[in-house]
């Protein structure tokens, strides 16, 4: 069972939230020319890291919130959580 | 190459089989050859016996990280089949079907196919429509598939939960009878055997580094065990293509995932058929040996680590227990993990790629193992001809910004939903 820290709740079971995937992905600008490998890049193309993975998880069974979660994808270390709109360095 | 035959199985036992050949070699990597194919699970065993076999390119070898076999080839629940119903992947796998049917006698090498049936059960009339549109697509397609109705399902798995007042009740299901099992170790020994023997060198404990690429065209790979030169390369590494590609500077429409199985303690035969639950993701068979192999659902996050979480081995059992109640009394005798390359359509890629001579075998998500000699027939003919076989042209790399996904499982891009 991993155990993951939600900012607004504290320390909670895994149970208790759903996986959002890759948190650095970011969804291409409005209103600006977008090319078909950018859209391409944004949909599918992932680079799943081995190692420290910046992901999203939403708190679906607690307070509903989405939140990112730094965790090892080789050891499933978590390391550090975050709330969504929070800019990780 | 000795051949495994009851007379050299007598002859042999004159000296206490002491003395029969190794099944392959443990060769030194050369400076220089044709392809190398990285990765020595059994799409890249097969792959390298393929290209001997069907393209006389001999000089070939095969680079493993850890041993041959240990990774998905050894770890997945043997399923055989090819009950699909788009074109591209019902056409490939039935390929496959026909090279699994005669794979024993061609490879000289027992893989104990067992072709028992596979049933996916329907809990709903919805279901039962989607299973006969789709059991009318694969016989389109010259696969065998027979609906059952609730009463003919029951006449073969009477163990399975019939009665009236459960969640999921049992409608009826879709069944490809010349589905099956086969022994997962033999496939992979079997292919090396007979590849080592064509003249294939098979390199185990050489971890690739990283790669030589100049101008656009590869010229070879760096290993752990000194620079090999090649006049192509092919990636055959499954849930490890992500770290591969990385360093070829590739962003790939992969995603990395733990798939845990399970095996319970062996008991008297009981189930004859591959079975699987309608309304979640979980499906059974027994073992040889007795035990019942069990299996469903990712753990559902990116994961490298080739070991499980219970809280997903749970849930999936849960569903087994629904469906098959007596599996409730079992002891559990293993449960272990693998990674899966999981592809954003759920289907696989076996293409060419930008990069001149570099070729790319991965996003085999949950089927890798079925897939074995289908992905290595088609694979080694992409590499030796340089152009895909028209059984994987539906498995090209840029249909995903093209748009030509084949959409058989209709996951989306969340790989780990299902």
């Amino acid at each position: 069972m991993l155990y993951i820290k939600c900012p607004h709740c504290g320390m909670r079971p895994q149970t208790e939230f759903s996986y959002g995937g890759d948190a650095s992905v970011k969804r291409p600008e409005l209103n600006k020319d977008i090319s078909d490998q950018e859209w391409d890049d944004f949909v599918y193309n992932r680079k799943s890291l081995r190692g420290k993975h910046l992901e999203l998880w939403q708190h679906i069974s607690g307070c509903r919130q989405w939140i990112k979660v730094e965790r090892d994808t080789s050891t499933h270390e978590i390391f550090r959580t975050f709330r969504a709109d929070e800019e990780v360095a | 190459m000795q051949k495994y035959s009851i007379f050299n199985l007598v002859k042999n036992a004159f000296s206490n089989h002491e003395n029969w050949d190794l099944a392959w070699k443990d060769p030194t990597p050369k400076e220089e050859y044709d392809v190398v194919i990285i990765g020595g699970g059994g799409h890249g065993l097969a792959t390298a016996y393929y290209l001997a076999k069907e393209h006389k390119i001999t000089k070939v070898a095969i680079i493993e990280k850890g041993w041959i076999g240990g990774g998905n080839v050894g770890r997945n629940t043997t399923i055989i089949r090819s009950n699909y119903m788009h074109d591209e992947n019902g056409l490939f796998s039935e390929f496959g079907m026909d090279l699994w049917r005669k794979m024993s006698q061609d490879l000289n090498y027992n893989v104990m196919f067992s072709p028992r049936g596979i049933i996916n059960l329907a809990h709903s009339d919805a279901q039962m429509n989607a299973y006969a549109r789709r059991g009318n697509s694969m016989r389109l397609n010259g696969i065998d598939a027979v609906l059952l109705n609730r009463e003919q399902v029951k006449e073969i798995i009477p163990m399975a939960d019939f009665s009236e007042n459960v969640r999921f009740p049992i409608f009826g299901g879709l069944m490809q009878p010349s589905a099956g099992t086969a022994r997962h170790d033999a496939v992979a020994w079997g292919y090396a055997r007979q590849a080592d023997s064509m003249g294939v060198d098979i390199i185990q404990n050489c971890e690739v580094i990283g790669f030589d690429v100049s101008a656009g065209k590869i010229n070879g790979i760096r290993t752990s065990r000194g620079n090999i030169k090649a006049k192509k390369v092919g990636l055959c590494v499954a849930g490890s293509t992500n770290i591969l590609a990385e360093k070829l500077n590739m962003t790939l429409p992969i995603e990395t995932h733990l798939l845990q199985a399970c095996v319970s303690e062996p008991v008297k035969p009981v189930l004859d058929n591959v079975v699987t639950f309608g309304a979640g993701h979980f499906y059974v068979s027994q073992s040889d040996k007795g035990e019942m192999v069990m299996g469903g659902d990712l753990d559902g996050y990116n994961s490298y680590a080739q070991r499980g979480n219970l809280p997903t081995l749970q849930h999936v059992l849960t569903e087994g227990i629904a469906m098959m109640p007596f599996l409730s009394k079992l002891k559990m005798l293993r449960t272990w993990g693998g990674i899966m390359d999981m592809s954003m359509d759920g289907s696989p890629i076996i293409d060419k790629t930008h990069i001149e001579g570099l070729y790319l075998n991965c996003g085999w998500c949950y089927g890798g193992f079925k897939a074995t000699p289908a992905s290595g027939w088609t694979f080694a003919h992409t590499i030796a001809q340089d152009r895909v076989h028209e059984l994987n042209a539906g498995y090209g790399l840029n249909r995903f910004s093209t748009g030509h996904l084949i959409d058989e499982k209709g996951l989306g891009t969340k790989t780990w939903i299902s």
